[in-house]
């Protein structure tokens, strides 16, 4: 057994033995149901430094988005020299560390794919180096040409016609959380001897295909890892062993970050759950009186700004998809512990904190981990954050503790994963909707009237029949699943093999489990669809050539969103179908199939693709985003919604089921005090009844429209709203989806 | 309507649901809306609760959509009755009330109080709503009775005597007052409303509830003339100087 003196005053024994950093946090975190009033403003130092970021900020905002590009560096661990938010303030950064060697500079990332890489360029006036596009053309394959190579014709056109949609590969799949806190706990030579242990255990000499790919990763990942330790030391650090003190584990934790964020441009790099870890360093400095509050909150204060600088370079299609500039830099705060004491400390309240010292953003992407078990006073300060600035969501820890543990982390925008156990193969969206309408016109495109779906026979009744259409959908989806899986096993398959997370999985078990992670789009528009078919009388209005172009209701019917049992079965039986259908097939690596309902701020694209459907949906209208019911539906106001969706098990949607909602303040409560005791109200009777996640703005419909027409003024600077699964800085939207925000419902006074 | 429950049940005419009431009431709340109402007031946001028609609910149907919310309300919260007028349907909420106290549900009912009459049978019926009732809360829209006839249809006496009845009987009010510039903004008229409250022994909270023209396109849609178009949104000063003549700040 290793002792290491940095551990001194830790208790626990099995996290000596073995890496666990799980076990390290139970032995030794102090809870705190306590109030925010211990809580310090902002330094100095952090003031300084942020002023200089937003005005970075405020100067990528008039250069188009892009600050600056690299054009010629292929990013690596060691690439870059050293870099500072502003050189002359060097000494005032207690966290030190950036992707490349200048602030806000967009990393060159090719192995995702060049063409990518080389767009993302040129779109912002940049020009990517000749030498490098011959290297990865002539002498390297890269992930996206590769998906490319091995795609069947089927996959391409059901990628064109947008059945199946945002897939990873034009993109990296990120949605791997390393586990950061390792490299603090241990320090890298211990992490690289257990590594090294697990490669000379791999197998039984025996060379099959799963063992060999197997030693090839692990010894990937110990050249990580020993990079890792290259480029701390370039910034002055010793990461070979464990942190001694606070500061030290906030930046060794932020090492190991910073190498998954120069390494890998997946659409979601979170950061996991690591306050509560954070806390016990901090407790055990302030107790031996090194540390003070306001130092401790600095520290924390300096780490968020780092996951505020996050940047890669992006392609239009893919801003379209994923609007203002997210990378998902999730960071998870809350959540009770499996023996049932509460996992939050001070430092869950000083994360909240860095909102109010540093004001709104979108990034880390804060999440609560939520239980109305949770301690009053912390419960009461999130909603009181929400409500002054829109930037948290909320996960309900009783549903995902019991499948996931006390110690999962967010991978992406709301899905749960193992920290440093598993790793996700992640899988965008089949859209449902269109689906649907293949059901209807025999697998003909109700858009480009292609031929896209098996040929089959098409409803040829003037008014649709219920379980005619039912049973034509069902062949339909079956169809689609089979397709989908197929799609991303093959692009899971090219990621492990052209752009292998190896620093993250560095961070994670040898032995990991993998999950597979599909996706429903169009989620309402179905269910509403089918409700409409059986409870009202739907006509279908076809064009010359007898193709179903539109849909004529007449009658009232059911909505999903009104607490309406009619309409709420509907919406269960759909996922419960689509994942039986998904998990019939085989998925790549013997992963886990699970399936969500949640959009991203996509729903805009996908609406844009797919035509008119039996609900009244218009052609082209955007789709409600994630798990909320379909614009307007909700008759009965914001509680009747939410029940709807507290109605979708999340034992059948593993991956996520989000819902974002808008209160305006004036319906929240006469007085704050009214309106953080109300909002928790809200909160507790909705995730009590087991629903997923919940997406929390408070403010009114007339500020956005000011923010549009107005985006320059200061105060809309850092204006941050939350959409479908993280936040964004509402500026930043594209204007459709800013007017899509705005017409969504806004709860509000009768 | 998908369920069938007794069929010689009385029946609610209800115009709407709100399942998300904060400010009706305390806490969290479920609001149902009541069709149908009597007075017409000019600057009425919903207009289409006036006339008959709605949707019929049993108390039972109701209680049971109603009681899907109970895990929002906690120690504060519950249902709330409003309208449309809720007092013109009595039995109804009677009945409906009496399945919420079976539960402990904190009961209110927002009225405008103009169907209360000193007739026998109609007080004893009212009297059975009250001892199921947790809260009223009360609009007095003018102080001055013909100037209540111009805004509203009808005269405010008997509105008077409700609040009057209420307080005597120890029932515990909120008090409302729509601030409309130059209608409903009187100084003098404030100042009687405010001895009049003063003088009531139950009143909980008084509210000024500023002026809005939210119910414009509701009366469009029905084909009505809104007859304050010119009328403007209260500045926050002349709001203050109602709340101060109100005493609002002497009450919760």
């Amino acid at each position: 057994m290793t002792r290491f003196t940095q551990w001194e005053g830790f208790e626990g024994r099995l996290w000596q033995e073995e890496i666990n950093t799980r076990d390290f946090i139970q032995k030794n975190y102090t809870p705190y149901d306590g109030d925010e009033s211990f809580l310090a403003g902002p330094t100095e130092a952090t003031d300084k430094l942020w002023g200089e970021l937003q005005r970075l900020q405020k100067e990528e905002r008039q250069k188009g988005g892009v600050l600056d590009m690299d054009t010629d560096i292929v990013s690596s661990l060691t690439s870059h020299d050293p870099g500072y938010i502003n050189d002359s303030m060097k000494e005032l950064e207690t966290v030190v560390g950036l992707q490349t060697d200048k602030p806000l500079k967009r990393a060159f990332m090719p192995y995702g794919g060049i063409r990518m890489a080389e767009q993302a360029c040129t779109t912002h006036g940049y020009t990517p180096s000749p030498e490098l596009h011959e290297i990865f053309t002539k002498y390297h394959r890269t992930h996206n040409d590769a998906v490319f190579m091995a795609y069947t014709p089927e996959m391409m056109k059901c990628r064109h016609s947008h059945v199946i949609t945002g897939l990873p590969d034009t993109y990296g799949r990120g949605r791997i959380v390393g586990d950061y806190r390792r490299v603090a706990l241990y320090g890298i030579d211990f992490l690289i001897e257990e590594k090294l242990k697990d490669h000379a255990n791999c197998g039984d000499g025996k060379m099959t295909e799963d063992i060999i790919r197997q030693r090839e990763e692990i010894a990937m990942q110990v050249a990580a890892l020993k990079d890792m330790k290259k480029m701390a030391a370039s910034y002055g650090f010793d990461i070979s062993v464990p942190a001694a003190n606070a500061r030290e584990a906030v930046q060794w934790l932020y090492f190991g970050y910073l190498s998954a964020i120069k390494t890998q441009n997946g659409a979601a790099m979170s950061v996991g759950r690591i306050a509560t870890f954070l806390d016990i360093y901090i407790q055990r400095d302030i107790d031996n009186g090194t540390l003070t509050e306001e130092e401790a909150q600095e520290l924390i204060d300096h780490l968020v700004m780092k996951f505020r600088m996050v940047r890669f370079a992006r392609i239009p299609s893919y801003n379209m998809l994923f609007s203002g500039d997210p990378v998902w830099a999730t960071l998870e705060v809350g959540g009770i512990g499996m023996d049932g004491r509460s996992m939050v400390t001070k430092s869950d309240y000083r994360f909240l904190h860095t909102l109010e010292n540093m004001g709104p953003s979108p990034e880390p992407n804060l999440t609560v981990l939520y239980s109305s078990a949770l301690p009053d006073n912390f419960k009461k300060y999130a909603a009181h954050i929400s409500i002054t600035t829109s930037s948290i969501q909320y996960e309900n820890d009783d549903v995902m503790k019991p499948v996931w543990g006390d110690d999962y982390s967010i991978c992406c925008c709301v899905s749960a994963t193992q920290t440093g156990k598993e790793m996700q193969f992640f899988g965008a969206r089949a859209n449902l909707a269109k689906c649907l309408t293949y059901a209807i016109n025999g697998g003909v495109d109700e858009m480009t009237f292609e031929q896209i779906g098996p040929k089959s026979a098409p409803i040829t009744t003037e008014y649709l029949d219920y379980d005619e259409v039912l049973d034509k959908y069902l062949f339909m989806m079956d169809w689609l699943a089979g397709v989908y899986v197929n799609a991303l096993n093959l692009i899971h398959y090219m990621h492990d093999k052209y752009y292998y997370e190896a620093a993250e999985m560095a961070l994670i078990d040898t032995n990991v489990r993998r999950t597979f992670a599909t996706g429903i789009a169009g989620f309402s528009h179905v269910v509403d669809s089918l409700s409409a078919i059986k409870y009202a009388k739907v006509k279908a209005i076809r064009n010359d050539d007898g193709y179903v172009v539109d849909y004529d209701v007449e009658g009232d019917f059911p909505r999903y969103g009104n607490d309406d049992d009619r309409a709420d079965d509907i919406a269960l039986w759909l996922l419960k179908t689509f994942l039986d259908k998904i998990k019939k097939y085989h998925t790549y690596r013997n992963s886990e199939p699970s399936t969500s309902i949640l959009t991203i701020t996509s729903n805009v694209v996908y609406g844009k693709y797919t035509g008119a459907l039996p609900d009244g949906r218009k052609s082209g209208e955007p789709f409600s985003p994630g798990a909320n019911p379909s614009y307007g539906a909700e008759k009965s106001g914001l509680l009747a919604s939410l029940n709807s969706v507290a109605k979708l098990p999340y034992e059948w949607a593993l991956d996520g089921i989000s819902n974002t909602q808008t209160i305006s303040p004036a319906a929240l409560g006469h007085d704050d005090s009214e309106r953080k005791n109300n909002l928790v109200q809200v909160m507790d009777g909705y995730f009590d009844q087991g629903a997923h996640h919940l997406n929390v703005n408070v403010f009114g419909t007339e500020k956005l429209i000011d923010a549009m027409e107005h985006p320059e003024k200061e105060e809309y600077a850092n204006f941050t709203i939350r959409v479908s699964g993280y936040a964004v800085k509402f500026i930043n939207l594209t204007r459709q989806q800013q007017l899509d925000v705005i017409a969504r419902t806004c709860h509000k006074i009768m | 309507m998908a369920y069938n429950y007794g069929k010689d049940e009385i029946k609610g005419s209800v115009h709407s649901l709100e399942s998300f009431g904060l400010v009706d009431g305390p806490g969290v709340r479920f609001v149902v809306f009541m069709q149908g109402c009597a007075l017409r007031c000019k600057y009425c946001h919903n207009p289409e609760t006036w006339a008959g028609g709605g949707s019929m609910w049993t108390a039972r149907q109701l209680f049971d959509k109603v009681w899907r919310f109970k895990a929002y309300w906690k120690s504060n919260g519950g249902i709330t009755v409003s309208g449309g007028e809720p007092l013109l349907q009595i039995p109804f909420i009677t009945e409906f009330f009496k399945l919420a106290k079976k539960q402990n549900v904190h009961t209110a009912i927002d009225t405008a109080g103009q169907p209360f009459c000193r007739d026998e049978k109609w007080l004893a019926g009212f009297d059975e709503l009250m001892s199921l009732t947790d809260l009223v809360i009360l609009d007095l829209k003018e102080w001055e009775n013909d100037k209540h006839t111009a805004l509203t249809g009808m005269g405010n006496d008997n509105i008077k005597e409700m609040a009057q009845y209420l307080s005597d009987i120890g029932k515990p009010m909120w008090i409302r007052h729509v601030l409309v510039p130059g209608l409903t903004d009187d100084e003098e008229d404030l100042r009687k409303m405010s001895e009049f409250i003063s003088s009531l022994k139950t009143v909980e909270r008084v509210e000024v509830l500023p002026y809005h023209a939210f119910g414009v396109p509701s009366w469009e849609k029905l084909g009505l003339d809104y007859q304050l178009k010119d009328a403007s949104v209260p500045t926050e000063e002349q709001v203050a100087k109602a709340e101060e003549i109100l005493k609002v700040s002497s009450y919760h």
